[in-house]
C-alpha cells in the first residue's frame, strides 16, 4: 500500500466532518467531556442549516456557558442569571420575524429563573428554550442545584442530598409541559453519537416550528454532565449519568404538537 | 385670580369628578388648573376629598394647608375641613347628614340641599352638580358656557346625552344655594 | 399649540411613551403608578403606532424585558414604584453596564421597606448614588408637574440613545396622582425595523450579512480590560454632567436665600416662597431638574455671589442636601427640611423651616 500523506487525507472528498461556520474558531471554555460544547455546536448546526444566521438573536445565561456568545457566531445578550426567558420575550415581541432562543442551565432557568421560566412559557412566547440540565451548579463550583439528584453530593449538600432538608429534584420540564402555553417539550441527551442525533433533530423541530409561526414556547431539555462538578472522569460521569438520572428524567418527548405524551 | 378649593365627602358623592368637571371647565377658558385627590388608605372608611385650584398663573403647591373654599359633603369631612378655610373665605356644605353644623365667624357659609334637591329631580346622580351650581353661583370663577364645555370633554360620548340633565341640575344648585 | 388634556401624571407618562414613539412598555402594577400600565392597556398602542405593550410576572421580568428589547436598539421603557424599583436594581446594573438604552420611571413612594402608597422622595440615594453594583451613573430627570411628566420622556429616551445608558425619571405619588392641564406634544414616528438596524449598529437584532456578530454584555474577566470599560464609561459620565445639568431658577435675582428643591417639593417650595415673600424674606428657588448630573455649578456660583443660605426642602431625612453640601463645601449655611414616610410638607412649615434653620439659625 502506498503511503498516506496528509495532503490526501485532507482532501475535500475525504472530509467526513466540518465545523459549523457559526461556531466561531474560539477555543472552548468548558472541560474535557462536558455536554454544553456539544450542545453549543448542534445549536449552532440547525440554525445554518435552516439558513437563519443573520436572523437570529440569542440569549446566554449565568452559569458554565456563560461565555456562549463567545462561541456561537449569531448575535447574542448576555442575561443576569435566570433572566434569559424576559430578555427573549422583549426580543421575539419587538422582532416577530426574527429567530430568538435562549440557552439555560439548571440553577439559571429552574432556580433564580423560575418565575421567568414559567412565565414565558406560560404566555406561550415563540421562543426556543434550550436547557442543560446537569444536576449541579457547575460555574460556581458544584454546589446543589434544584435538579440535583436524592442522594448526590455536592458541595453544599456534602453528606448527599436530603429530600427532608432540600426537597425533591425539580422536573421542570414536566411542569412547564402541563402549561397551555408550550407546544413542543422534550427531553434529549448528548453524550453519545446516538442521543446527540436524536437532539439535533429535536432543535431542528423547536426552531423549525418558531420560523414556521407555529404558536408556543417550545422546550429542549438536554440531560447533561458535570464531570467537574460530580468529581468523576468524563466516562465514569456519563455512567452515572445513565443510571442514575436517566431514570428519574426520562429521555424522549414529553409534549408534542401542543399536546402531552401519553406515557408519561 | 387664583382659587384653591377642596372638595370633601363620601366616595360616591361625585366629589372627584366634581373636581374633574371644574378643573376641565378652567382649562376651556385658558386658565391652569390642578386636581389632586386624597388616595389610598386615606380614603378607607369611605371618604374622599379632592384639592382643585384655578389659576390664571402657573400653579404652585397642588395640595395646601388652607382654602379659599371648601366645600364640603359629610360630618367627618366638616369636622376635618371647616379649620381650613382662609379668613374671608367661603364654606358651602350640604345639611344633609351633617350633625354639627360650621359655628365659624369669620367666613361666609352656604347651604345647598343638594340631596334632597337631585331626588327631587328624580336624580341621586345629579347631586354633585347640584352642589357644583351652588359653588358657580357663590363663585363664578368659570362660565357655565365652559362648564358644559368642560362636560363635553371629560364625558364620554355616550353619555353626552345626560348633559342637559347636569345643565339644569346645576341651574337649580344656583337658584337655590342659602347664605 | 398641542391636543390640551385633564391628566394624571401617570396617564401623561403613558401617553407620552406612545407619542414618542416608544416600541414596547413592560411593567408590574403598583400604586401609585399602576394608571401607567392600564392607561396603555386601555389606549391599545399596539393598533395606534405597533407599540408592544406587556404586563411581566415581576418588576425583575419588566427590567430584563428592557435588556432584552433595548439591546436590540428598540425604544422601551417600564415603570413602577419604589419596592419594584429596588427589585429592578440589578438589571439596572446591567443595562449601564451593557450600555443599553431604556427608560426607567419610579413613581416614588414612602419607604423603606413596604412603606406605604404616599408621596415621597426618600429613592434619591438610590437613584443618582447607585442602586445597584458598581460604578455607574444615571442620567435622572424629576418632573415637577403633569406638563412634565410628559415632555420629559422624549427628552429621556433622547438621552438614553444619545448616550446608550438607562435614564430615570423620577417622580412620585403626587406627581403621578394629581391631574393638570398638559398639552400634548404630536405623535413621532416609530422607527423602522431597517431604521433601527441602520441606525445602532451595535445592537444585537440579527448579524449583519457579511458583516460580524454583535454582543451585548455586561461581563468581562479580564479585570484590565473592564478596567478599560468602566474608564469609558466614567468618560460617558463625564461627558453627561458637562451638558446635561437641568435646573431651574424661580425668583432667584435678587433671592438672599435659596430653597432647594425638585418634584413634587419644588412646587410647595414655590408656593412658601410666595408666602415668604408677602413677609418680605426674599427667598428664590433653585429647582432641580436632573437630580444627576447635580446642578453643582450654579449652586457655586451663588454661593461664590453670597447667597446666606440654602435649604434643601425634600420629602426624605436628608438625601439630595448632601450633594448641596458638597457643592457649597462649608462656605455658607446649607439645612434640610424634611418630611418621612409619605408625609407632605405644608408651605407654611417650610417658611417657618427657613425661617428657624436658615435665617434664625
Ligand atoms: C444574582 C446572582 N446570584 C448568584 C450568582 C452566582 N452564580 C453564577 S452561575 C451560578 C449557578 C449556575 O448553575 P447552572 O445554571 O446549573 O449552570 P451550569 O454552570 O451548571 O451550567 C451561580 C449561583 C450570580 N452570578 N448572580
Ligand atoms: S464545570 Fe461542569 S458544566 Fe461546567 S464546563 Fe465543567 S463539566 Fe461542564
Ligand atoms: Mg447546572
Amino acid at each position: 500500500m502506498a503511503e498516506l500523506s496528509v495532503k490526501d487525507i485532507i482532501k475535500p472528498e475525504n472530509l467526513v466532518y466540518e465545523k459549523t461556520k457559526l461556531m466561531t474558531d474560539k477555543t472552548l471554555s468548558y472541560c474535557p467531556g462536558c455536554g454544553h460544547g456539544t450542545a453549543h455546536r448542534l445549536t449552532m448546526e440547525v440554525i445554518e442549516e435552516l439558513g437563519k444566521e443573520n436572523d437570529t438573536i440569542g440569549v446566554a445565561p449565568v452559569g458554565c456557558s456563560v461565555l456562549a456568545y463567545e462561541f456561537m457566531n449569531v448575535d447574542m445578550q448576555e442575561a443576569a442569571h435566570g433572566r434569559a426567558p424576559a430578555l427573549a420575550t422583549a426580543i421575539k415581541r419587538l422582532w416577530p420575524g426574527k429567530v430568538v432562543f435562549t440557552y439555560q442551565g439548571d440553577g439559571d432557568l429552574a432556580a433564580i429563573g423560575t418565575a421567568e421560566t414559567i412565565h414565558a412559557c406560560n404566555r406561550g412566547e415563540n421562543i426556543v428554550m434550550i436547557f442543560v440540565n446537569n444536576g449541579i451548579y457547575g460555574m460556581t463550583g458544584g454546589q446543589m442545584a434544584p435538579t440535583t439528584m436524592i442522594g448526590m453530593k455536592t458541595s453544599t449538600s456534602p453528606y448527599g442530598r436530603d429530600a427532608a432538608l432540600n426537597g425533591h429534584p425539580l422536573k421542570i420540564t414536566e411542569l412547564i409541559a402541563q402549561l397551555p402555553g408550550t407546544t413542543y417539550v422534550t427531553r434529549q441527551a448528548v453524550h453519545t453519537p446516538a442521543a446527540a442525533r436524536k437532539a439535533k433533530r429535536a432543535l431542528k423541530k423547536a426552531f423549525e416550528q418558531q420560523i414556521n409561526g407555529v404558536p408556543g414556547t417550545t422546550f429542549i431539555e438536554i440531560v447533561s454532565n458535570c464531570n467537574s462538578g460530580w468529581k468523576m472522569t468524563p466516562n465514569d460521569a456519563n455512567n452515572w449519568m445513565e443510571e442514575n438520572m436517566f431514570p428519574f428524567y426520562p429521555l424522549g418527548d414529553i409534549k408534542v404538537d401542543g399536546k402531552l405524551i401519553e406515557s408519561k | 385670580m387664583t382659587e384653591e378649593i377642596i372638595i370633601a365627602g363620601f366616595g360616591g358623592q361625585g366629589v372627584l369628578s366634581m373636581g374633574k368637571i371644574l378643573a376641565y371647565s378652567g382649562i376651556m377658558q385658558d386658565q391652569e388648573v390642578s386636581w389632586m385627590p386624597s388616595y389610598g388608605p386615606e380614603m378607607r372608611g369611605g371618604t374622599a376629598n379632592v384639592t382643585v385650584i384655578v389659576s390664571d398663573e402657573r400653579i404652585s403647591s397642588p395640595t395646601l394647608t388652607f382654602y379659599d373654599t371648601a366645600i364640603i359633603l359629610n360630618q367627618q369631612s366638616m369636622d376635618k375641613f371647616e379649620e381650613t378655610v382662609k379668613p374671608g373665605g367661603v364654606l358651602l356644605y350640604d345639611p344633609n347628614g351633617i350633625s354639627k353644623h360650621p359655628s365659624r365667624t369669620d367666613i361666609t357659609i352656604y347651604k345647598i340641599e343638594g340631596a334632597k334637591i337631585a331626588a327631587d329631580m328624580g336624580n341621586t346622580k345629579i347631586f354633585n352638580m347640584v352642589v357644583l351650581g351652588a359653588y358657580l353661583k357663590v363663585k363664578p370663577i368659570v362660565k357655565l358656557e365652559n362648564v358644559i364645555k368642560g362636560l363635553k370633554k371629560s364625558l364620554p360620548e355616550r353619555y353626552h346625552k345626560l348633559i342637559p340633565l347636569n345643565e339644569d341640575a346645576i341651574t337649580m344648585g344656583m337658584k337655590n344655594v342659602i347664605n | 399649540m398641542g391636543e390640551l388634556k385633564l391628566m394624571k401624571g401617570n396617564e401623561a407618562l403613558a401617553e407620552a411613551a406612545i407619542r414618542a414613539g416608544a416600541d414596547g412598555y413592560f411593567g408590574y402594577p403598583i400604586t401609585p403608578q399602576s394608571e401607567v400600565i392600564e392607561y396603555l392597556m386601555a389606549e391599545k398602542p399596539y393598533e395606534r403606532t405597533g407599540m408592544v405593550v406587556l404586563q411581566a410576572e415581576s418588576e425583575v421580568a419588566s427590567i430584563n424585558m428592557l435588556y432584552g428589547g433595548g439591546g436590540t436598539g428598540k425604544k422601551v421603557m417600564t415603570s413602577s414604584s419604589s419596592p419594584g424599583i429596588s427589585l429592578m436594581q440589578e438589571g439596572i446594573s446591567y443595562l449601564a453596564g451593557a450600555e443599553i438604552p431604556c427608560v426607567v420611571a419610579n413613581v416614588v413612594r414612602g419607604g423603606p421597606g413596604l412603606g406605604d402608597i404616599q408621596p415621597a422622595q426618600s429613592d434619591y440615594f438610590q437613584s443618582v448614588k447607585g442602586g445597584g453594583h458598581g460604578d455607574y451613573r444615571l442620567p435622572t430627570l424629576a418632573p415637577s408637574s403633569v406638563q412634565e411628566m410628559s415632555d420629559f420622556v422624549p427628552i429621556a429616551f433622547d438621552l438614553a440613545f444619545k448616550y446608550r445608558t438607562p435614564v430615570l425619571i423620577v417622580s412620585d405619588g403626587l406627581i403621578g396622582q394629581m391631574m393638570e392641564k398638559v398639552e400634548l406634544f404630536d405623535q413621532m414616528p416609530r422607527l423602522t425595523d431597517e431604521e433601527v438596524f441602520e441606525k445602532y449598529p451595535w445592537a444585537t437584532n440579527g448579524k449583519p450579512k457579511g458583516g460580524e456578530r454583535r454582543i451585548i454584555t455586561s461581563l468581562d474577566l479580564d479585570p484590565h480590560k473592564l478596567e478599560k470599560h468602566n474608564h469609558k464609561l466614567q468618560a460617558k459620565y463625564k461627558e453627561i454632567t458637562d451638558n446635561e445639568v437641568r435646573y431651574e431658577l424661580i425668583d432667584a435675582d435678587d433671592a438672599e436665600y435659596l430653597f432647594v428643591a425638585y418634584g413634587s417639593s419644588a412646587r410647595i417650595a414655590q408656593k412658601s416662597l410666595k408666602l415668604a415673600r408677602e413677609k418680605g424674606i426674599k427667598v428664590g428657588l433653585l429647582r432641580i431638574i436632573t437630580l444627576w448630573p447635580f446642578a453643582s455649578e450654579i449652586i457655586n456660583e451663588f454661593t461664590e455671589k453670597g447667597i446666606k443660605g440654602f435649604l434643601s426642602v425634600e420629602m426624605s431625612a436628608g438625601q439630595m442636601v448632601e450633594d448641596i453640601k458638597l457643592a457649597v463645601n462649608g462656605r455658607t449655611k446649607v439645612e434640610h427640611f424634611g418630611r418621612l414616610g409619605g408625609v407632605i410638607h405644608s408651605p407654611e412649615e417650610v417658611v417657618e423651616a427657613l425661617e428657624q434653620k436658615i435665617i434664625g439659625g
